[in-house]
């Protein structure tokens, strides 16, 4: 017998919660804790701007989706006092825990960037990491009849990696429909080399950028924004002028994961990217968005996450060593405007590559690689994950990734020790 | 994975020149990676190297920029003026520690 403690009623506490309650011994009891009783389908905040989806259907209450054997308290997590193993609350209560699963995810910091959340905020400058942003910026969109378009990413790691780029190709399809995209100057800047961090998508998708004439700013390190001439500024003095500015704020952790030292400098926890074990804790484990694996912060890895941590969990508490080990897959539609859509799958390994998933050679999903099928299978996913993945049933894919239907990737033809950067270029004369 | 040769000696790199073995390294090894990219090192510069190392060797993992200015005590806006342009990659590969996880 024992005590499980889940840390956030998201995507992934949802996840956890449900399938364990399925497959814990019954003496096991669960509790999940959470701010409030509203759960948001994230991956609707990109289509909201657009108009695809409104606000109520992609809002549901938490609780419609904790299963039965599972208590849901509502409250503010203050510090998790790990020496004797209980979760303080603000307002005194305390919780303890044999087991404890930290999923309070990844929030958006504006305040961070000075400039960002002051005057211009929600005027000229929106985000859509958040319900009442991207509402706010579905009227900013639809007001807009020229100028210049800023899409924009403060800091890695984000949410949804591959949303901002989403955006500008929905972007640039939305202004088109309305027959004003001659009146639209589009530029998309990142602190990344390119257009995505892995490179055959990164060369992929740069070209969707190019052929859809939307500029590129790379290596981009936003320090401040400057609100009088309405510009970004870099740290290595760059000035990008805006009209609009759509930008991913800065991404951090929750803020007691910092107050109870499980955190990095931007409070995500500390795991083992195989096990999701918290670092110097044996009873302690994050899921999804909250913790700090070197991979896209995404449902989908939060559900590939969850499937192999359940079975974990069972060998753990059960004192055997835990036998599954994460891979970091990951699988992202990606939106190109149009009807159409991308799908790429990958993991810590292997980049995203061409061909289909998830049958080799029949897919029906084509990899990196634009499709209505694909651009369906994204709506879909909406009624999937509500009625799918968050009960904690089985989707038939597998949770590790395969290279079933995937073409392996060039040998990167590379000199022998050529750094990175072209030595020419930088040195000056 | 192939080898290089710097200062005379075989070094481990990767496809991107980043070195795949930190125990390779040494100041004269640094010195002339820096010149591969064009950079002089001055005491700010090794002042940051070092955190660099020290930092992985404690963590097992490269430094992003932000934990060389809130840990290390350099701020970001020197680090931009030693390792222009790309200093994330700059300073991890003239420390010779591999080049900070791109996160996806």
């Amino acid at each position: 017998m024992g005590k499980l403690l889940v840390l956030g009623a998201g995507t992934a506490g949802t996840m956890v919660a449900n399938k364990l309650r399925q497959q814990l011994p019954a003496d096991w009891t669960i509790t999940i804790v959470d701010q409030d009783d509203t759960h948001h389908y994230q991956p609707g905040y990109l289509l909201l701007p657009f108009g695809t989806y409104t606000p109520k259907q992609i809002v549901r209450r938490r609780s419609r989706f904790i299963g039965d054997g599972i208590d849901l308290r509502f409250g503010t997590v203050d510090r998790v006092d790990t020496e004797r193993s209980v979760v303080e609350m603000r307002g005194g209560e305390t919780l303890p825990y044999d087991q404890l699963v930290i999923a309070t995810g990844a929030g958006i910091h504006p305040e961070e960037t000075p400039g960002m959340m002051e005057e211009e905020w929600q005027r000229s400058i929106f985000d859509f990491y958040s319900l009442e942003g991207a509402t706010a910026l579905r009227d900013a969109l639809k007001a807009f009849t020229g100028g210049r378009l800023v899409v924009h990413i403060t800091e890695m790691p984000i949410k949804c990696p591959v949303a901002p780029l989403e955006f500008a190709f929905l972007a640039d399809d939305h202004f088109a429909e309305r027959g004003i995209r001659d009146a639209v100057d589009i530029t998309y800047v990142t602190p990344l080399d390119g257009a995505f961090t892995k490179p055959v998508a990164s060369t992929h998708l740069g070209g969707m950028l190019s052929e859809r004439n939307i500029n590129l700013e790379t290596d981009f390190m936003v320090e401040r924004i400057d609100t009088d001439t309405k510009a970004l500024v870099s740290y290595d003095e760059r000035e990008i002028p805006f009209d609009l500015l759509v930008t991913v704020p800065l991404h951090m952790g929750a803020p007691f994961v910092g107050r109870s030292g499980l955190g990095d400098e931007l409070r995500f926890v500390k795991v083992d990217k195989h096990t999701l074990q918290a670092v110097g804790h044996d009873n302690i484990f994050a899921l999804g968005d909250a913790s700090n694996i070197p991979a896209s912060k995404a449902g989908s890895v939060a559900h590939f996450a969850a499937e192999i941590f359940t079975e974990n969990f069972l060998d753990h508490i059960a004192g055997r060593p835990m036998a599954k080990s994460f891979d970091g897959h990951a699988n992202c539609f990606v939106e190109s405007g149009d009807g159409k859509g991308l799908l790429i799958d990958f993991n810590y390994d292997t980049q995203p590559l061409p061909g289909t998933y998830p049958l080799a050679g029949v897919g029906p999903f084509a990899l990196l690689e634009e499709s209505r099928l694909n651009h369906i299978g994204k709506l879909a996913f909406r009624w999937i994950y509500w009625h799918v993945l968050l009960p904690g049933r089985r989707l038939p894919v597998p949770a590790l990734m395969s290279m079933r239907g995937k073409v392996p990737a060039p040998e990167t033809p590379q000199t022998t020790g050529e750094p990175f950067a072209q030595p020419q270029k930088e040195r000056t004369p | 994975m192939s080898t290089a040769t710097i200062v005379g000696r075989e070094i481990h790199v990767n496809d991107e020149g980043f070195m795949t073995d930190h125990t390779e390294w040494t100041e004269d090894v640094a010195r002339a990676l820096a010149a591969n990219i064009g950079i002089e090192l001055t005491d700010a510069h090794w002042e940051v190297l070092r955190f660099v190392r020290q930092d992985y060797d404690a963590q097992g993992e490269s430094p992003t920029l932000r934990r060389v200015a809130n840990v290390g005590g350099v701020p970001t806006k020197q680090l931009f003026t030693l390792f222009p342009k790309k200093p994330a990659k700059k300073m991890s590969y003239i420390a010779g520690v591999p080049k900070p996880v791109g996160c996806v």
